[in-house]
This record gives C-alpha cells, structure tokens and sequence, in this order.
C-alpha cells in the first residue's frame, strides 16, 4: 500500500478506525459497557509499556497482545471487585481503570520520558503521523503500519460477528435464554472483550485512549437511535463512523486542528442530529408528535362536546368558555377539526358536518 | 527520615504547597464522592472531568489569561452543561446512562483537544500549560493557587453542612425524599454542581483522566469501615486527605514521579486495604468466618455420625 498519498493513507486510517470500533460499539451500546469500553481503553496503557519493554521497543504483535491481556485484566477485576458485594459496579470501573492508567503513567515518565512513547500522544493520538508510521518486514516497505493494522482488525471484527452474529444477539438481548440453550454468556463476553481490547489497542496509536472509546460509542449510539434492527444499527454505525472521519479530516485540516479530535465532534453533532430529530426517538420529533397528539384529542373532544349537546351550533365564545380552553387554542382545533370534515363554520358557529354528526371517535376507540 | 519530610512538609514551600492542594483535593472529594458513590454516580464524576477541558480552552481563548480562577470557572460551565445533556439524553431517549456517560466524556473531550490545538497553532507559545490540566500539575502549585483550591473546597463543605439531612435522604430513598415535599431536582442539581466544584479542585492537582479515583476510591473504601453516613464522610475525607499527602510526599521524594498518578495509587492501595481488612465487611475476615463455620458444622455433624447428642 505504498501507492497511496498521505492524505489517502489518512483518510483510510481514519475510516477503518471508526468502521473497526463501530462493529464491536453497538454490541457495547446494547449491552450498557459504555464505560467499560472506557476502563479498558485507559487500561490498556500499562499493558503496552510492558510489551514495549519485553519486545524492546513497539512492535505489532507483542504490543496487540500485552494491550490485551491488560483491557482483559481490567475488566476481569472490575467484575472480581463486583462479585465480591462491597462495591457497586461504578465504583469498581472508576477505582480499577484510574489505577492502571497511573501505573502506566508512572512507568512512562519514569522509564521511558525520552522515548517514542509518550503520555499526552497516548491520551488523543495522532492520526497525521499514520503515512510517516511504515510497516517495514526485512527489506519491503507495506505501507503504512496502522492502516495496516485498523484494516486487519476491521476484518477481524466483521468475520467475528457474522461467524457468531446469532450468539452474540441472542447473548444480548437474553443473556438467561443463550444460557438455557447452551451457549455460554462467559465466553461470549469476554470473547466480544477481547475484542475490544484489540481493536483498542489497533485505534489507539491513531486516534488516543480516548478517542477510541468516542469511536466505538458514538456511532452506535447513533444508531441505535434510528433503527430497531441490529443488523440496521451494525450497519448505519459503521457507516456514521467513516462519514463522520471523512468529514473530520476536511474539517481540522481547514481549520489546522487534531484530526482525531475533529472526527470525534463531527460524530458528536451527528449523535446531536439523531437525539434531536429521529423520526422514533428524538427530542424535537417527540415534541412534535406530542403536540399532533394533543390537537387529535382536543378536536375530538370538540366533536363529542358538540354532539353531546345536540344544538345545531355554538358560538366560539361559548365553546371556549365551556371547554376552558383559550381563544387560539380554540381557534386552532376547530382549523384542525375543519380540515379533518367533522365540523363547519355556519354564521360564525360551529357545527358538526353531516358525516361527523355520528362520530367515530378515535380517543375512546371506536 | 521521618522529622525530615515532617518539616519539609511545613517548611519546604513546593512540598507544603502540593501537599496541602493534595489533601485539600482528599478532603473535598472524599466528602462530596461519598454522596457519588451511594448514590451510584461514581463515573458522573469522570465523565464531568472530561467535559471541563473545552471549557479551559474557551475561558483562555475569550480571556486570554490563564489564571486558574478563570480557567476553573470555564470548567464549571462547561460541566455543568456536560450534566445537563446527560441528564437530558437519560431522561428523554432511550439511551442508557452509562452510553449517555460515554458520549458526553468523548465528545467533549474531543471538542477540547481540537481547541487545544487551535490555541497551540494560533496562539503559539500562549498556550503552554493548558494541556497540564490531562494530568495535572501538582508539582506546579502556588500558595495563591492553594487558596484558591480552598475557598472553593470550603464553600462546597459548608453548603454540604447546611443540606446535610436532604442529601443523606436523596441519597438514600429519593421518592421518599419526593413524597415529603423536598424539591428533589433542585438538591440534585446542587449536589452536582458540588460535585463540579471538587472536579475543578482536582483538574490542577490529579488532572482530568484521574480525577475519578478521588472521587470514587475515598468513598468507596470508608463505606467498607462503617454503616453510619456521618462516619463515612469523615473518612472518605481523611482517606483522600491520606492519599494526597502520602503521594506528594513520595513523588516529591523519588526522583520522576508524577504527582497525580502517585496519588491515585496511594488512593488505591487505601481501597485494596480496605476491602480486604474492614472489620465486618473485609474479605479476609469473612474468609476466616466462612471456615470457622465450615469446621463447626463439620464437627457437629461428625457427632452426630457418632450417635452423640448434639
């Protein structure tokens, strides 16, 4: 891949991170591991000190697996702090994470201060240094390292949820039945841990600890808000995720800023986006929806007021007084009632139209 | 040793300084974290830490000064709405606290690493030392900066004292709380703005990624040692005082050790301790209770087996 122009390479970098971390976030999402998502993604620091000291400087595959084994121990504590019933589960994320991140910290800046590996890069990364950063194995150059990496672990992660995509839903959703049937809810977490702790692990020299959990959040949050459907909130979350880090990139480079960080607020406006004006979920559309609701009602009950009392028609005057209801709020339900055929305005009264004079109210279900 | 690092503490003007913000930073957490805790809003506390940081760099950016009581008030604002919205996200859509949590904390977060850099390559050499706020800057502290830290920690701790019976029954049984007439979303949101308070204490000492731990660790092991809430308050703050003091003390003894890293895991090790020795609750004792248990029935049923009377 050494084809490509730097901006390329970064572009893909950041595509392939976001589209990595978007697989495994939804099931994260799904099953309320937000914040273990975070735990593990600061854990992991001390983890990659010790692989950089065994292997004697950053290698691929020693560095993926002691992150590993350190995103694993986290969460393996923090459900030992659990078990034991003195701490709830909060407490036990904020009390293990902090500490293997200070451990990691201490270990930086004692040992290797004046080395590649560097505590401020690790906590947001730096994604413009990805083209500079080359996969080189004897005499051949492959291109840049992390894309490499962040495309392995895309495929990763896609084979692994469509080999097990009825295991890990039924797991989901019911913990208890995929018990019942024989699949053991263990091995599927920690399995879906690992590999978050991978993929982790793989973001991370592009985008920071932190970064990466917004990567893997995000996203799904996002479409979770929009679908229903798991397969539909796999797929909108990789897809939020690649936009939102093609759209980043254009950002931060017109405005000179971090390129991980602008990813990060374009997937923050997008989630805003969705929380506000989802057709099902969001705030603003609720709002809307609560407001037709309220008008449907109200020229409902404008209809079996008016043939409850079986006059011909009735000044507006007298209706807003006799339904407690103000001159424009009156005034806009008979709108609505008159563009729905049940009542008509004769002389300036308000009666009901020959269809409606039997109405078939839908707010008592007939 | 010992007298040496006593007198250091009170005499040597770099140590008594980071000392004091340490333990000032123990006090108020730990007090404040106790109410977190019980109330399972440990990670509010991360999460608000994280959002506090484009809140540092919108206060520079429109002051210009990097004074620390500009910088803190900017962090408090900047909290303060990264409550609001998950409060709001909980409240209104159907995504889940700990989700709601983790796209603020990000979000936020990445919203002040694109400022930071920003002020970094427009402001140019006016920016150093914002970026010290990731892990704080204990070594740093100056005795303005000191009481600072304190006025704020003890406006908190007296509004603490005054709400004293509210807050231990919103903690405890909120609807009860509710059904006597307490107005519960307003206590709620003065015991997160004191919550704020203590982050903002803690951005210039522990910085944002650590700040969790000295909200959550004081609180969680003083609750191992008592069931009283009054106890517990005044533990959780001498535990967090203890932290900060013995991690300064050590950092500032061994050469290239960072303070607030230091601190958390004097914190930590004040909660492994705790867990695993609390009279009543600690695992080793129930351990040694489990098998003095296991002997005695095992005895009883041997006579039994026996034939004789039990």
């Amino acid at each position: 891949m050494t084809f490509l122009t730097s901006e390329q390479v970064i572009l893909l970098t950041g595509i392939f991170a976001a589209s990595s971390c978007a697989l495994v976030g939804s099931f994260l999402v799904l099953r309320r591991m937000a914040m273990m998502a975070d735990a593990i993604s600061h854990a992991i620091l001390p983890g990659l000190v010790f692989s950089f000291v065994l292997a004697n400087g950053p290698t691929l595959f020693v560095g993926i697996f002691g992150a590993s084994l350190a995103g694993l121990t986290t969460v393996v504590a923090v459900e030992a702090l659990q078990r034991t019933g003195l701490l709830k589960s909060d407490a036990a994320i904020g009390i293990v994470f902090p500490a293997m991140f200070a451990i990691g910290t201490v270990l930086v800046t004692r040992y290797f201060s004046d080395v590649h590996l560097d505590a401020d890069a690790i906590l947001y990364g730096e994604i413009a240094f990805s083209p500079f950063d080359l996969l080189i194995i004897g005499n051949t150059n492959y291109g840049s390292y992390p894309l490499i990496v962040l495309m392995l672990m895309t495929v990763v992660n896609l084979l692994a949820i469509l080999l097990f995509y009825k295991e890990l839903k039924l797991a989901t959703f019911d913990a208890g039945l995929a018990a019942a049937l024989g699949f053991s809810p263990a091995v599927i977490h920690y399995g879906l841990m690992t590999l978050v702790s991978m993929t982790t692990v793989g973001a991370f020299s592009a985008v920071g600890a932190i970064l990466v959990v917004a990567l893997m959040i995000v996203p799904a949050a996002t479409a979770y808000l929009l679908t229903d459907r798991l397969g539909l909130m796999i797929a909108l979350s990789v897809a939020a995720g690649a936009v939102s880090a093609v759209l980043g990139y254009y950002a931060a480079v017109a405005f000179d800023v971090s390129i991980s960080g602008m990813m990060v607020v374009m997937l923050g406006i997008l989630f805003a986006l969705a929380a506000l004006f989802s057709p099902s979920q969001g705030i603003v559309s609720k709002l809307f929806r609560r407001r037709r609701q309220r008008e449907r009602f109200a020229a409902d009950l404008l209809v079996m007021h008016l043939h409850h009392h079986r006059t011909a028609s009735e000044s507006p005057a007298h209706l807003a007084a006799e339904l407690d209801w103000t001159e424009p709020w009156l005034a806009r339900i008979i709108d609505r009632a008159q563009r729905d055929r049940h009542v008509e305005l004769r002389d300036g009264r308000i009666a009901l139209t020959p269809t409606a004079t039997k109405p078939r109210t839908r707010s008592l279900g007939r | 040793m010992v007298p040496e690092i006593l007198s250091d503490l009170v005499f040597d003007y770099t140590l008594r300084n980071v000392a004091l913000g340490s333990a000032l930073l123990g006090i108020v957490g730990g007090v404040l974290g106790t109410f977190a805790v019980l109330r399972r809003q440990g990670l509010l506390g991360d999460a608000l830490s994280h959002t506090a940081l484009p809140g540092i760099a919108i206060a520079f950016l429109l002051t210009n000064s990097k004074a620390p009581l500009v910088l803190m008030l900017g962090a408090a604002v900047a909290g303060w709405l990264g409550t609001l919205i998950i409060i709001n996200l909980v409240r209104e859509t159907r995504i889940s606290e700990d989700s709601a949590l983790g796209i603020v904390l990000t979000v936020f977060f990445g919203a002040g690493i694109v400022l930071l850099t920003y002020i970094q390559h427009n402001r140019g050499a006016n920016q150093a030392g914002l970026d010290k706020f990731l892990f704080g800057q204990a070594a740093t502290l100056v005795e303005r900066t000191v009481l600072q830290m304190g006025a704020v920690g003890l406006v908190a701790l007296l509004i603490v004292a005054v709400f004293y019976k509210e807050f231990k029954l919103l903690s405890f049984d909120p609807e009860f709380t509710a059904s006597l007439g307490f107005p519960v979303r307003w206590l709620d949101v003065v015991l997160t703005s004191l919550i704020v308070a203590a982050v903002v204490i803690g951005l210039q000492t522990v910085g944002v990624v650590l700040m969790a731990a000295m909200l959550i660790g004081p609180a969680a092991a003083a609750r191992q040692w008592t069931n009283q809430l009054g106890v517990m308050i005044f533990l959780s703050a001498l535990f967090g005082a203890t932290a900060g003091v013995a991690g300064s003390i050590i950092s500032v003894q061994a050469a290239r050790i960072p303070t607030g890293p230091m601190i958390v895991l004097c914190m930590t090790a004040i909660v492994l301790v705790s867990i695993l020795f609390a009279p009543a609750r600690g695992i080793v004792w129930e351990a040694i209770r489990l098998r003095r248990a296991r002997k005695r029935n095992l005895e009883r049923r041997r006579a039994e087996l026996r034939g004789e009377p039990a």
